[in-house]
């Protein structure tokens, strides 16, 4: 099941640039919530901080309070590497690791974490792959194609297999459907509002509609501030704040 | 469209491509004329007495360079022991952590030690190795030959370690596992093909040095495997026929120089056609 996410004066620098300014925000369990906004406004590095992500970038550092569950994120006694193994990420690209197999990259995260029951990672590796809905595209290659070989949409439904195998509670996504073909988006599209029956889900995306047609909630991002955070249909018919209207209404500028 | 195209671009694309069909024959005549010539006239010397034998006293004619085959594999198994896991381990440094003073520090020291002639390194090893033991040894040639592989390893494993995307890196950060992990399992892995290319370059280029051997394995007449007994190489022994006045040495040197080129390519090939089959299969 999903947990809650509970943000409070969240700051990120990347050297000496501040790119967000103490971020407040409450994401519920299990629902999909879409950050959105303009290129350069911190909706990346905002997800990339729930995960501690954003300080593995040379110079990077973040600071603030993030809660996920009973989890402390930003604790002093916190592993970033526990944190990232119970928060799930899927990149822009699909990613996929290029000389390991189908099984191989949905298996990665549990095998490398040293996992060892081979008839439980099958059935993880089958589960994921159920839920991102690529199991019957792929089960008889599952040893025989590598991951790299499969097209866009199907990568990045891999990527998301991956994440799943290691069962985290939340599961990031940034930017999952910019690189891919109006159908390959729409599987993913429908694959989000599947897992959130399981996952909470925070989703970037440039893609307006994209956020009308997945997420409950949505937070409007500008210039490293979050503006206005809301559900989904109130930011998109009736804003509150003149700069959400601005933007949704695409007269930003 | 053909009559859409200029006579002149017609010109310049056969051109181009005439010159470069041309560069690469002419890269491929060097080395088979060589392999041809190694073959033409050292093959009549190739024999199982050569193979299976050792070298006779001087002057007699007959024997073979059993011991120097073996001691070469001996030498080299040395070297590749210290050579390898030493510049993996930095090149892993350098391309993982590296990215301050101290790794343009490495950095440095690797390419000067690139360019120190053999001979200097053989002679280095000897004050510190031989002197001390007080005799000739294969671990002294095997340390010799070791350090002239780690600079070309840990350059060619740092440079592949740099060419794998950031976005696999983040990836395996992404499912918490930890940075040392993702360095072996994941970035490592990625970039394995060029890493191993790397060390057979750097394994074929110190199974045929001489001069760091002069000193250190010193070459022997008679079988040894034992580490700290003065060892023979092929090298070494086709340096040592070469320049000695009898004939049957002289054509054992040809046979010596055959052998030693077969076993590298041999070597270098197996190792390519293992990884490449290991490749996907361990992936699963």
């Amino acid at each position: 099941m999903g947990v809650g996410i509970e943000v409070r004066g969240l700051n990120a620098w990347y050297g000496k640039n501040q790119s967000l300014n103490s971020i407040d925000m409450t994401v519920p369990a299990n629902h999909v919530t879409a950050v959105i906004g303009p290129s350069g406004c911190g909706k990346s590095t905002y997800v990339r901080c729930l995960n501690r992500m954003h300080e593995t970038i040379p110079e990077a550092h973040a600071e603030g309070s993030v809660k996920v569950g009973e989890m402390d994120v930003y604790g002093s006694a916190t592993d970033p590497v526990e944190v990232r193994r119970r928060i799930g990420m899927v990149f822009q690209k699909p990613n996929p690791f290029p000389t390991m197999s189908i099984y191989g990259n949905v298996a990665a995260g549990l095998k490398l974490n040293g996992f060892r029951n081979r008839r439980q990672m099958d059935e993880l590796v089958e589960r994921s792959l159920k839920l991102a809905a690529l199991w019957e595209e792929v089960k008889d290659d599952l040893h025989k194609k590598s991951g790299a070989s499969l097209s866009g949409g199907q990568q990045q439904r891999l990527c998301i297999a991956r994440s799943l195998a290691v069962e985290p509670e939340v599961l990031l996504m940034d930017e999952p459907a910019s690189a891919l073909d109006p159908i390959s988006t729409s599987k993913i599209e429908e694959l989000i509002f599947q897992l959130k029956q399981h996952y909470t889900v925070v989703i970037v995306t440039h893609n307006m509609q994209q956020a009308a047609r997945v997420a409950e909630f949505t937070g409007f991002f500008l210039m490293g501030s979050l503006i206005e955070y809301d559900k989904t249909e109130k930011i998109f018919t009736t804003p509150a704040d003149k700069r959400t209207e601005d933007y949704i209404t695409g007269r930003f500028g | 469209m053909p009559q859409g195209i200029s006579l002149w671009r017609r010109l310049t694309n056969h051109g181009a491509t005439a010159f470069a069909v041309s560069a690469a024959v002419l890269v491929l005549v060097p080395l088979l004329a060589i392999f041809v010539y190694l073959l033409i006239k050292g093959i009549g010397s190739v024999n199982i007495a050569f193979l299976t034998r050792t070298p006779q006293p001087p002057g007699e004619v007959g024997g073979g360079m059993a011991n120097a085959i073996v001691g070469t594999g001996l030498i080299l198994a040395i070297a590749s022991v210290l050579g390898l896991p030493l510049g993996i381990g930095s090149g892993i440094y350098l391309a993982e952590y590296g990215r301050n003073r101290f790794g343009d520090l490495i950095r440095f020291t690797a390419d000067v030690l690139n360019g120190v002639p053999s001979i200097v390194i053989g002679i280095a090893v000897y004050g510190l190795i031989v002197i001390r033991q007080k005799h000739f040894s294969a671990f002294s040639g095997g340390v010799a030959l070791g350090i002239m592989m780690i600079p070309t390893v840990a350059r060619a494993t740092e440079e592949m370690l740099l060419m794998v995307p950031n976005v696999i890196r983040e990836a395996a950060y992404g499912l918490g596992i930890p940075k040392w992990r993702t360095t072996l399992s994941v970035s490592l892995r990625t970039a394995s093909a060029g890493v191993i290319t790397g060390c057979m370059l750097a394994f074929a280029r110190v199974a045929g040095e001489t001069a760091p051997l002069l000193f250190t394995a010193f070459g022997n007449q008679f079988w040894n495997l034992k580490l700290n007994q003065p060892t023979a190489a092929l090298s070494l022994q086709v340096y040592t026929y070469a320049i000695s006045p009898y004939d049957d040495w002289h054509k054992q040197a040809w046979a010596g120089s055959l052998i030693l080129i077969i076993l590298i390519v041999g070597a270098v090939a197996a190792v390519r056609i293992t990884t490449s089959r290991g490749m996907m299969k361990g992936a699963s």
